[in-house]
């Protein structure tokens, strides 16, 4: 038994070596697996480490990395490609940014073991151009590595080349999904397109390209140096290693945290995160970005693992995990994440780009209070729909959120269309401001503040707040002194 | 830089860069020096970690205290940005959060001249690989 609940394999030199000093990185055991791989091991003896250590792409698919590996080797082609996929684009996620900024070589070791294994000698990293200090730091890093011999031609004295080239998103959601990047990469549209043929068969140019995240590509030199023993024997049964999360929304500690597989919701939130913010009540996790879902207080003690998450309704993701208290509303939660799919929807397919409107039009008419028990049905057949025959994986996974929510919340999906009450008091087309009579002194301070006069009441007299023109601003909240206005 | 064209030149580079990066120091050794570590990544940046590292950096020198400070990656305690790790010589490190240059002041007089604690030490949450 460990002592603390992290251990950091991904991040293990994040926060210790400076990211711009490759030497830093060289004295922490730097570039000494790419030397196992290129001086000792063929690359399907790399292949069958990775494979034997059971590690799963940490972008949120899951998919076997080994198993990735060798397909690609497979595919018969004069030219192949690594890709790394550093297109994070989760709200509140920021576990490749972080990795990429403190240790970029890890990234780039690992990306030329990957060009070894497969056969390439390209690779490039697709990274958004918002992460302009990423972008310096890796620039950096491959400028070292190639002046010292690590990348380039005949690396070791092996006759293995190998060097990395990088490529800007704008930023699109979208292009996380692994077609779309590879046409964003070629100069296209970032739209998706239908899977097979997969990358590692027909991928950038046509050719055959191994695409892998950030984080995943940070384990892989641990792995060699360490073995896939070492490595496999942490984690669940079917969930190697440890996953990196951003810890975020109503926790004491916010963060980035690193844990082994099978750790715990209720261990992250409460003895790593701290609790919940200002002693509050627990109410939900959100894991997996707008792809994932709501897990509450039931799923708790449930391991966190590839399959568990799938299995409570949710999705491990690429790592954001989103902490909410009492005071969130969960339709307002759900229609926050339509609202970004409705924005990223790259609107190729009908589906998603048409769906997913409809699908926040009923939500905001539910936080409206003015939707019927009709629309609540409508809201499930269609979230069905959009899973069912959208073309990729954004459209599939958009009605994840509603889904999750209407499972666990439906109580408050209800109050909102029957007794048009917002349980958590955010959906302001539901609140009430009204004048507590016997607090009242009649100062004037919420009629002076008003900016639609929608107060009246004479000086020393009770006030009234005139709900038809109330706009639910909270001024007079805010300015009252008496405790004299209350929220209904 | 020398290239390195064999896993033998890699683990000379090694030899020779672990030497300057984990120095052993004894705890009475008056000349080793201070290592401090500032967290810069964005997010550290964005809270103001680059005024604190130049701050450092400064007034270290003019008060004549032995030290190497230096820019790494994030820590993980985003509550808590920005973030120092300060390693006396001989001594465990010691994480240090929500430093803004009044706290950098503190932690030079009390803790690193004075060995005294200052408030807002961050404990160790996490394993590390390092065996």
């Amino acid at each position: 038994m460990t002592k603390h609940k992290q251990i950091r394999i991904a991040l293990r030199n994040c926060g210790v070596i400076d990211p711009q000093a490759i030497g830093e990185y060289i004295a922490r055991d730097g570039y000494q697996a790419l030397a196992t791989c290129l001086t000792k091991m063929t690359p399907e003896e790399v292949i069958d480490q990775i494979k034997k250590s059971g590690l799963r792409g940490r972008g949120g698919g899951g998919f076997p990395t080994g198993l990735k590996f060798e397909i690609t080797r497979k595919s018969v082609s004069d030219q192949k490609y690594v890709v790394c996929n550093a297109d994070e684009g989760d709200p509140g996620a920021f576990m490749d940014r972080s990795i990429l900024e403190g240790d970029p070589h890890s990234v780039i070791e690992a990306m030329a073991i990957c060009g070894y294994c497969i056969g390439a000698d390209k690779g490039l990293v697709y990274i958004r151009a918002e992460y302009p200090l990423a972008i310096e730091r890796l620039k950096i890093a491959l400028e070292q590595a190639r002046e010292m011999g690590l990348l380039g031609k005949n690396i070791f004295n092996t006759g293995f080349s190998f060097d990395i080239e990088l490529r800007y998103g704008a930023g699109a959601f979208v292009c996380g999904e692994e077609t779309a990047l590879i046409h964003s990469m070629e100069g296209l549209r970032g739209e998706p397109t239908f899977k097979p043929p997969f990358p590692s068969v027909s991928g950038y140019l046509g050719k055959p390209t191994n695409v892998n995240n950030v984080e995943t590509f940070a384990n892989i030199p641990v792995i060699i140096n360490k073995g896939a023993g070492w490595f496999s024997a942490i984690g669940t049964e079917k969930s190697k290693g440890t996953k990196v999360f951003a810890l975020a929304g109503k926790i004491n500690n916010v963060g980035l945290i690193e844990v082994p597989m099978g750790t715990t919701l209720r261990e992250v939130i409460y003895e790593i995160g701290g609790g919940i913010r200002n002693g509050k009540k627990f109410k939900a996790v959100q894991t997996g970005g707008p792809s994932g879902g709501c897990l509450t207080e039931k799923h708790l003690d449930t391991p966190i693992d590839y399959d568990n998450l799938i299995a409570a309704g949710s999705m491990m993701g690429s790592g954001g995990m989103i902490v909410m208290d009492e005071d969130n509303c969960m339709v307002a939660v759900a229609k926050f994440y339509l609202d970004f799919t409705v924005d990223e929807s790259c609107g190729k397919c009908a589906p998603c780009r048409i769906g997913n409107k409809r699908l926040y039009e009923l939500l905001d008419k539910i936080t409206q209070g003015k939707a019927t028990m009709e629309d609540i049905s409508n809201l499930k057949n269609l979230c069905t729909v959009i899973r069912d025959a959208s073309l990729c994986g954004l459209g599939q996974t958009s009605s994840n959120p509603v889904l999750s929510t209407l499972d666990n919340f439906y109580d408050e999906y209800i109050g909102h269309v029957v007794d048009h009450k917002c349980a958590a008091g955010q959906c302001k087309a539901l609140m009430k401001y009204v004048v507590i009579d016997e607090n009242c002194v009649g100062c004037t301070a919420c009629a002076r503040n008003c900016p639609v006069n929608a107060i009246s009441g004479e000086k020393k007299q009770v006030h009234f707040i005139h709900q038809d023109i109330c706009i639910k601003c909270g001024a007079c909240y805010d300015r009252c002194k008496f405790n004299a206005i209350e929220i209904q | 830089m020398t290239k390195i064209n064999s896993p033998e030149d890699l683990l000379r580079m090694k030899e020779e860069f672990a030497g300057r990066l984990n120095p052993v120091y004894s705890p009475d050794d008056l000349t080793a020096p201070v290592r401090i570590r500032v967290a810069m990544a964005t997010c550290g940046i964005a809270s103001g970690a680059r005024e604190v590292m130049d701050y450092l950096t400064e007034e270290l020198e003019k008060r004549s205290i032995q030290a190497t400070v230096t820019r790494v990656g994030c820590m993980g305690y985003c509550y808590a940005e920005p973030t120092i790790e300060v390693t006396l010589p001989g001594k465990e490190p010691v994480v240090f959060g929500e430093v803004d240059i009044r706290k950098a002041d503190q932690i030079i007089e009390k803790f690193i001249r004075l060995g005294e604690p200052v408030d807002g030490i961050i404990p160790l949450n996490y394993e590390s690989i390092d065996k």
